[in-house]
């Protein structure tokens, strides 16, 4: 496949770990304890004390640095390439928030250290607090939530307790029928029904439907904005009216900031309580699944509910805040994962207010410019401005019996991770492409490149498509199988 | 490329924003700063804190000092582990995926249980999941909790479940200093879905989990069992061998930096016949069409993204690069490193705990078995004794009273591999 980056490369097979080793054999010195040695059968009796330890590998450290990165190899991640899944906004990791984040005064602080101690910690929680909310418009936030889906989790929690203060928690959460998975999810945690609101033939809420659908009995509305099709919701304004109204909240999923950075702010819009993903929108690392950050941020007719402790400042100083009995518990061991605040506060210090803007903009024209490319070789669903993040679908190419499954994997085989795909599910054969702000124009115009050549492949050689990937560590994968029969732990036979 | 999009400029994209909502003025935030400058102010905020590794520090309490062999960092460091995402296009994410099913097996192996998932948050979110997990399988709404579990886990299942109509029942166990199957058994019902207790518990102490184990069986109640400082695992049999039906526990001591409290991990597994009602991304071992082995996201129908509001759980991102360094840390370490590590931490505890009895007016609290954490009673009140060593140089131990309103002279002090016999002279001194 010529002109397109995926090449091939001599990556090497590797074992499980537990099938490598020699009795004997160890990956790191232990430190001889200077400390008397006393007979544990003393201390303890044996019922306690573990005998099985044939779980754990014996390897060098030469064995354990070839086993992972040889591993590594087999990955795909931003620093690889092109990466546009959609609503997960794959930007560049900047490597100086790698730097700062790793300095010993902030990896050896111990959580429950007196405040005078950490009082460098604490500016960093507080000051990134503040910064977001100043970001989003909102008057209060909590960093603890671990992740998106723990920090919506916390913003119901907040709306209930908020609404069971007043007499009525109530009973039912509305949801647009493009809602991320974890938007019914967290309802559920939250002990409400999921109300799906259709979206009307422009792919937005339809602010009358919604009147016809909101009542008292009805806590909130969760949406996103932009969209999970990538549209911004013009009506959110009459939106949150109408929710409002009838003594509802309006819950936002933060989750595509990046197409909104400098030019609107959630606060603005009425929303009441949002999250963020601090992985997203402010550059740290996914890590192959986390850790994330998810924070929440409040009204400030809302602040009263947040999760312990608070950190506040009296004077120069910071001081934590224990008790709070309107609010509604905690999430988190501790204070939230500082180590991803920290990744956080970094990127914003290194892009100001101005650059945060530029964010935005890159990032929704080259999206624009992405849809404006595509189309005419693949369907595009909603034909209209998008913001950060635009769909096509698979409508054309399944006349050929090609599917989004086929083309994703083809992509991979050009040297591509594919966009997000069957997701929104209002979209049959979704494809998310989130490009994000990171990329050049060449890396862009390769990936249209790609896409097209497969729209030409999937009429000329639709066999070629569907029998991707090829050159990636292995092909298609027996995902039926794996459900079927699931092995999940290595057992020694 | 505004010609291509056919905009005469980038404002125009934005134009779908009514002005009604559009910002008045540009954002007020700090910055921009170079790299230059950025690293020196990093600097000068991190030097405004006092770290575990400038002076003795005696703290633990969930979250424990331990040394990190320095291939962890660098092999975590690889982008092409820390800037993947989730791993839904296997075929390119088989690293990620292989960690993962290796992670799963090491959390199986030390917690002696059948089946793990990928990781969640930590163990207090963990512990939270495992009791909402514990009345879906067995349709009963009551937990009797150990007031000896971690207050903060305590606290964090108490949120989670705060309307979920799950009535939670502590027993009260801090007296004693350790749980009780006849304590526990006083307080089970027809409504009992579980039993939790966490060992070594928050005073340090090893539970008795035979016992507790029996009584679960006996009364065909789910045994839920917690382990706040996984190090002990290299040392004290785990509680899958004692039949808990799920297991949960706190990583953060394999591999982890105390980084003021996170990002940590959440361990979680149990046994085969509960599987489908584990919560969080599992990764299964399958064959590709050419037969060769490799790992995908298995059982997805119980995720967010599948069953919605039917789910498992909301979990979505969970701690991928945290369970890679727990994978790389304990392979590292192996059998044998892990197991002495784990007794050098019970001998450095050992060694204080008889110098701290040494001391005039200071008692240990409890004689029960503990693995590197206990409890002493202080002549004075445990918040003077800790400014006493602050003053002195020293992060001393936990002032209970902080969690336990009526122990207000008990001070939880904890010692690792990375604890010296110096640490120890000047804590004697300072609190002679």
């Amino acid at each position: 496949m010529s002109g397109h980056p995926g090449a091939r490369g001599l990556v090497f097979n590797e074992k499980l770990i537990f099938e490598q080793g020699k009795e004997g054999r160890r990956g790191c010195d232990v430190h001889k304890t200077p400390f008397a040695e006393k007979d544990l059968s003393n201390a303890f009796n044996a019922k306690m004390l573990r005998e099985d330890f044939s779980g754990l590998v014996e390897v060098s450290e030469v064995e354990a640095v070839r086993h992972f990165t040889h591993l590594s190899q087999w990955n795909y991640g931003i620093d690889s390439n092109f990466y546009p899944l959609g609503s997960c906004t794959m930007k560049y990791n900047p490597k100086v928030n790698e730097a700062a984040c790793r300095m010993e005064g902030f990896t050896a602080l111990h959580p429950l250290q007196d405040e005078e101690t950490v009082q460098g910690a604490m500016q960093v929680i507080y000051e990134l607090d503040r910064i977001l909310c100043e970001i989003t418009g909102m008057g209060a936030a909590s960093l603890q939530p671990a992740a998106g889906a723990q920090g919506e989790f916390a913003g119901l929690l907040i709306i209930r307790k908020h609404l069971a203060e007043r007499g009525n928690p109530r009973k039912k959460v509305i949801l647009p029928d493009s809602a991320h998975g974890t938007n019914p999810a967290s309802a559920t945690l939250c002990d409400y029904a999921s109300v799906g609101l259709h979206s009307g033939p422009d792919g937005l809420i339809d602010p009358a439907e919604l009147e016809k659908v909101m009542d008292e009995e009805t806590a909130a509305i969760m949406l996103t904005n932009p969209n999970t099709l990538g549209l911004f919701e013009k009506n959110i304004k009459d939106i949150c009216e109408i929710v409002h109204k009838k003594g509802g909240y309006v819950y936002g999923d933060g989750a595509n900031l990046n197409a909104l950075l400098g030019k609107t702010r959630f606060g603005d819009m009425g929303i009441d309580t949002c999250h963020l993903n601090l992985h997203k929108t402010f550059s740290t690392p996914h890590g192959g699944g986390g850790p994330g950050s998810g924070p929440v941020l409040v009204t400030d007719e809302l602040s009263r509910h947040l999760p312990l402790p608070r950190i506040e400042k009296t004077g120069d100083a910071y001081v934590f805040r224990h008790e709070n009995p309107a609010g509604i518990g905690a999430l988190n061991t501790w204070y939230g994962n500082f180590g991803i605040f920290l990744r956080a506060y970094v990127y914003i210090l290194t892009m100001g207010a101005k650059g945060l803007g530029e964010v935005s903009d890159a990032a929704v024209l080259n999206a624009n410019y992405i849809l404006s490319k595509l189309r005419g070789y693949y369907h595009v669903p909603y034909d209209t401005t998008c913001m950060h993040e635009c769909i096509v679908s698979d409508k054309v190419q399944s006349e050929n019996h090609v599917t989004t499954l086929d083309i994703a994997k083809a992509l991979i085989d050009r040297g591509f991770h594919p966009p997000t795909i069957y997701f929104p599910l209002i979209v049959k054969g979704a494809m998310m492409i989130e490009p994000t702000e990171s990329e050049s124009r060449e890396t862009i115009d390769a990936f249209i490149n790609a896409m097209l050549d497969i729209a030409e492949k999937a009429k000329s050689d639709p066999g070629s498509i569907t029998a991707a990937p090829t050159i990636a560590k292995v092909k298609r994968l027996d995902e039926t199988a794996a459900a079927r029969k699931p092995n999940i732990r290595y057992k020694s036979s | 490329m505004l010609s291509i999009v056919g905009a005469a400029s980038v404002e125009e994209l934005f134009e779908v924003i009514p002005q009604s909502v559009r910002q008045a003025a540009p954002l007020n935030l700090p910055g921009p700063m170079g790299e230059q400058e950025l690293l020196a102010h990093m600097r000068m905020i991190a030097s405004k804190n006092t770290t575990v590794a400038s002076r003795p520090c005696f703290l633990g309490a969930g979250a424990y000092n331990h040394f990190i062999p320095s291939a962890v960092d660098q092999l975590i460091s690889r982008s092409e582990f820390y800037t993947a995402y989730t791993p839904y296009q296997p075929e390119i994410s088989q690293g990620t995926l292989q960690a993962i099913y290796e992670f799963q097996s090491y959390v199986c192996a030390l917690l002696g249980m059948d089946v793990a998932n990928g990781s969640m948050y930590d163990g207090a979110s963990a512990l939270a999941e495992a009791v909402l997990m514990a009345c879906r399988i067995s349709k009963k709404n009551e937990i009797i909790l150990s007031d000896l579990v971690h207050p903060r886990w305590r606290l964090v299942v108490q949120s989670y479940v705060q309307n979920r109509g799950i009535k939670l029942i502590e027993t009260a166990d801090h007296p004693h200093g350790r749980a009780d199957a006849s304590r526990i058994a006083e307080k089970i019902t027809d409504n009992t879905a579980a039993v939790v207790v966490q060992s070594p518990n928050f005073f340090g102490n090893v539970e008795e989990l035979s016992s507790i184990g029996e009584l679960c069986r006996d009364k065909k109640i789910l045994f839920v069992a917690g382990v706040a400082e996984a190090m002990s695992l290299g040392l004290l049999r785990p509680p899958g061998e004692f039949g808990a039906d799920i297991v949960v526990g706190e990583g953060q001591s394999l591999g982890l930096s105390l980084s003021f409290g996170g990002p940590y991990i959440g361990l979680f597994a149990t046994r085969d016949r509960y599987l489908r009602q584990m919560p969080g991304r599992i990764s299964g071992r399958t064959v590709d069409k050419d037969g060769r082995p490799g790992y995908v996201l298995t059982l997805v129908a119980r995720e967010q993204h599948i069953r919605r509001e039917k789910a498992t759980s909301n979990i979505c991102t969970n701690q991928g690069l945290c369970a890679l360094s727990v994978a790389v840390y304990l392979t590292l370490m192996g059998k044998e490193g892990l197991r002495e590590t784990a007794k050098n931490n019970f001998h450095a505890a050992n060694a204080l705990k008889e110098t701290l009895s040494g001391i005039d007016g200071i008692d240990p609290a409890f004689e029960l078995p503990f693995f590197n954490e206990f409890t002493v009673n202080l002549p004075d009140s445990a918040h003077n004794a800790g400014r006493k060593l602050s003053k002195a140089g020293i992060i001393g131990g936990l002032d209970l009273s902080r969690f336990y309103p009526d122990m207000k002279n008990t001070m939880l002090f904890t010692a690792t591999e990375m604890t010296t016999p110096q640490d120890i002279e000047k804590l004697a001194e300072a609190l002679s």
